[in-house]
């Protein structure tokens, strides 16, 4: 968990000292501009360049409320992109009670391993609690190790679904 | 699950002394504090000691310390130096019949699920979500003293 989390007005950004001599992150909600930067790290991440995937998700987040789209810039004056985090509360999906999905998470490369994703996984989780729900879930490959070891550091286990699947001829 | 008696007490002895930095720790200290044998924990810390995880200092006060990188080191590393946790599929008798490949499909599926996991927690991992469980367990035993946030 971060230390120092403060709410700063406007937008809901939150402050998130990543400790260990880093320069702190503040974490709010998207807007139209950042698009071009989310669109060109997603590419790079998955390999896939999806414009209006996320034209489409930004338009979506805007509208409900539970949906959340949110960006990491530096806390400096530069206000240096540093990543996204996008997510939303789901209920009654398989039966399961109201939880917060992990959509997707991006970190710039080189600004990796500095807090930015604990910071951007915080912010989320705080947003998910402020709507009402209890669990933090997401769904990944299994051999995704890095992916894996982020969302295990945050504390995250397997949770009591299991994810099956069938090829259709 | 079942771990091989040296693999458990493998990963006691890492997350042990990784969990104390400070402090150096016997085979003694360790396996009193887990009820183990103390002579089969020397021979596992020599194993640790030889894949450069723990270091051991002689003398009076001598004891081991833990050496690896608690962020990076994983609970697969750990285990690998004591069993071979790989699917042994495809072999043995009767393995190359229709039934013998569908019962390997399934025991692979379990295999490759476990090594994931163990491949995916990270020593510093595991004993940080040992302490927010801890805490939590502490805040709904005294929910009044629960600080709030
Ligand atoms: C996963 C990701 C979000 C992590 O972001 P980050 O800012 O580097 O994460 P943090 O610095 O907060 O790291 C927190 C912990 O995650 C784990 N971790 C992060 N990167 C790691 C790496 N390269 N190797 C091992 N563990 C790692 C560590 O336990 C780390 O804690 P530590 O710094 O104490 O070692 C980032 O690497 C990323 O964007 N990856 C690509 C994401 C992707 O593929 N998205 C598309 C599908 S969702």
């Amino acid at each position: 968990m971060t230390d120092d989390t403060t709410l700063l007005a406007n937008d809901n950004a939150t402050r998130h000292a990543t400790g260990d001599g880093e320069a702190d992150v503040l974490v709010r909600r998207a807007t139209a501009n950042d698009l071009p930067l989310v669109i060109e790290l997603d590419g790079d991440n998955t390999g896939l360049h999806k414009p209006d995937y996320w034209g489409e998700t930004f338009h979506e987040t805007e509208r409900h409320p539970g949906q959340h789209f949110l960006i990491a810039e530096s806390a400096s004056s530069d206000h240096e992109f540093l990543g996204f985090i996008v997510g939303e509360v789901r209920a009654w999906e398989f039966g399961s009670r109201p939880c917060g999905w992990i959509l997707t998470i991006g970190v710039v490369h080189e600004r990796r391993v500095a807090g930015v994703g604990s910071a951007l996984f915080d912010a989320i989780c705080e947003r998910f609690a402020a709507d009402g729900v209890k669990t933090v879930r997401t769904m990944l490959a299994r051999h995704d190790q890095l992916n894996m070891s982020f969302f295990r550091s945050q504390g995250m286990m397997a949770g009591s679904f299991i994810e099956l699947e069938k090829p259709i001829d | 699950m079942k771990l091989q008696k040296a693999t458990r007490y493998g990963l006691y002895a890492v997350l042990e002394l990784a969990a104390n930095p400070d402090e150096q720790l016997s085979a003694t200290d360790i396996a009193a504090a887990y009820g183990i044998s103390g002579n089969h924990l020397a021979k596992v810390l020599r194993d640790l000691g030889r894949a450069g995880l723990v270091d051991s200092a002689r003398g009076a006060g001598g004891g081991y310390r833990f050496s690896g990188n608690a962020r990076r080191v994983t609970l697969l590393d750990v285990i690998s130096l004591f069993e071979d946790i790989s699917s042994d599929t495809g072999s043995g008798d009767g393995a190359d019949t229709e039934i013998g490949r569908a019962l390997d499909l399934v025991l692979g599926e379990i295999d490759d699920i476990a090594r994931a996991t163990f491949g995916s927690i990270t020593i510093e991992t595991l004993l940080k979500t040992m302490r927010w469980r801890q805490e939590r367990e502490a805040r709904a035993a005294a929910p009044d003293l629960a600080s709030p946030g």
